[in-house]
């Protein structure tokens, strides 16, 4: 069963069309990988499906539980289940670990924290205290932006690019917190141009150009993906649209 | 408890701060209301004295040569009265090698119409070490004007640091006005953190002087303005030495109908000093509120939690 649902769905950017026409049904509680070389539109993709600013402006619809989405807000959004750990995770001075995860959830016990922090591959105790910024490196960033999603039990999560920036041991880790989250009955979507990445998943899609080219179980899309997808006859150059779209 | 027991207490627990500690008899304090000493206590390597004067109060701060107070010291400059000036004249002397934390409560919790006037003269020693951090709590109403100046010295391989935090009630009107010069080796680090909404008035002049070979210095301000509020920081830090090595860090998140201005001014005099600067005023960045907002909080909870952390 499709627990989110992309119909029809074109977003332009500066007048470029960045998203065409696509149509992606994600089941329920399963690990899809959406994939696609540089500039294919999947992050922008993921910024529309949270409703981030700058890609509001689509056609088509986004459906959530069988109810159009379109009109609501990020934390609307996010308070109905969805949410988004992106390719380059924020910075916060002087907010520490504790409370940037312990704003999103009713229990903010330290004990029930660090519980998160280490299925994020994080050691606990040294990095409950810590602060979120440049002092935390882009691979412990990535690793609690999926500590603060695994605190907000989503229904469904979007990672971007969960393997920029991180070392094959932490990789590991994130891919058990995949499945922590997969285990907890959520829709993961994985958005990624890795093969590693796109093995973790049981269905992928294919996009190019803002296009669904294919879809299929991982394997398959592996298969395609290696063999015709790389190198790419299509130009792809929206990724400095998106740039300047505030991705 | 007496009526002096009882005005440190309203005085602390108007602070969110614990008046047990001063029960402590190695913590050494003095409490003020208004112009007037309600609660002081010495300790073996420091020597306090506080004149009441018509106009105020003068106080004098001495910590003997080599003597390390192992406890903060604290002060607390506060008025419970609604109208009123509170005129203090510090004068603070650690002596070579020493080494001395205060942690200083200035407290004017029902301010309708309250002047907080402080003019401090500090002198730190060779190898001496003071450490001061400023916590204010303001009414809600913002009739307060704080004017802190202080001009400080610092002898070779000396360290100040000082921190100067108010982000509970009004500001009303503040006008900060540092200068402390440093010698050879010695470390500087100034910090301000200020909240202001409707229509309070922030204005910040910080300036450090790396006089002293391979002296280092840090002028740092985090300011937040909402509302009406409006911000104005000057830093300025001049390297004048060799190796000497300092940083400008200044933020300031505006909302609503705010305004901030800020002026880095950094000075090189010599060919083997270095100075670097970053300056950033504006909204929050887009990607910290929808990442919160993206984990379920509105967008004003957010923006406030980003603000708690730039001014924790």
């Amino acid at each position: 069963m499709g627990v989110l649902e992309v119909k029809n769905l074109s977003l332009a950017l500066n007048g470029k069309k960045i998203l065409d026409d696509l149509s992606i049904d994600f089941w329920e509680g399963h690990v899809h990988a959406l994939v696609g070389p540089n500039g294919a539109g999947k992050s922008t993709f993921a910024a529309t499906i949270m409703g981030l600013t700058g890609y509001k402006n689509f056609s088509g619809d986004i459906l959530f539980q069988n109810k159009s989405i379109k009109g609501l807000s990020v934390d609307e959004r996010a308070r109905k289940g969805i949410t988004l750990a992106w390719q380059e995770p924020a910075r916060f001075e002087g907010l520490k670990v504790k409370d940037f995860i312990g704003a999103t959830v009713k229990n903010k016990e330290a004990e029930k924290i660090k519980d998160y922090l280490s299925k994020a591959g994080l050691d606990p105790d040294r990095s409950i205290a810590r602060v979120v910024d440049r002092t935390l490196s882009g691979g412990e960033r990535k690793k609690l932006e999926l500590a603060s999603m695994l605190a907000v039990k989503p229904k469904v999560a979007l990672l971007d690019e969960p393997d920029s920036g991180i070392d094959v041991e932490s990789l590991e880790r994130i891919f058990d917190a995949v499945n922590v989250l997969k285990g907890n009955g959520t829709t993961v979507i994985l958005i990624t141009h890795s093969v590693t990445v796109l093995e973790q998943a049981e269905h992928a899609f294919l996009m190019c150009c803002g296009k669904l080219i294919e879809k299929g179980t991982a394997e398959k899309i592996s298969r395609y993906f290696k063999g015709k997808c790389i190198p790419c006859d299509h130009k792809n150059e929206p990724e400095d649209v998106v740039s300047e779209a505030g991705e | 408890m007496n009526e002096k027991e009882n005005l440190i207490d309203r005085l602390y627990q108007s602070a969110d701060a614990d008046p047990g500690i001063l029960g402590d008899p190695e913590v050494a304090y003095v409490v003020l209301n208004h112009n007037t000493v309600v609660g002081m206590n010495g300790d073996d390597g420091l020597e306090v004295e506080v004149d009441e004067r018509t106009d105020g109060i003068e106080a004098f701060m001495e910590v003997k040569e080599g003597a390390v107070i192992r406890k903060q010291v604290h002060l607390c400059f506060g008025m419970i009265p609604k109208e009123g000036v509170q005129n203090i004249l510090m004068n603070v002397n650690v002596k070579r090698n020493a080494r001395i934390s205060v942690l200083a409560h200035c407290v004017f919790p029902n301010a309708v119409d309250v002047q907080h006037i402080m003019d401090a003269k500090i002198h730190i020693a060779d190898g001496a070490e003071y450490t001061y951090l400023e916590r204010h709590v303001h009414s809600p109403e913002g009739g307060i004007k704080v004017y802190p100046k202080a001009k400080g010295e610092l002898g070779k391989k000396a360290r100040f640091k000082t921190e100067f935090e108010l982000i509970k009630g009004r500001v009303g009107l503040i006008d900060i006005d540092y200068e402390t010069v440093c010698r050879e080796h010695c470390v500087l680090e100034m910090t301000s953190r200020i909240s202001g909404t409707e229509d309070d008035i922030i204005q910040i002049k910080e300036v450090g002087h790396l006089n002293g070979e391979s002296a280092r210095g840090a002028l740092t301000t985090r300011i937040a303005v909402r509302r009406r509020a409006q911000a104005s920081v000057y830093n300025k830090l001049t390297a004048n030495a060799p190796f000497a090595r300092g940083h400008v860090d200044c933020k300031e998140i505006v909302q609503e109908e705010a305004t901030a201005a800020t002026t880095p001014v950094v000075e090189v005099n010599h060919p083997k000093a270095h100075i670097t600067h970053e300056a950033a005023i504006g909204s929050v960045d887009a990607k910290q509120p929808e990442t919160l907002m993206s984990r379920g909080l509105s967008e004003d909870e957010a923006v406030e939690l980003i603000i708690d952390g730039l001014l924790s």
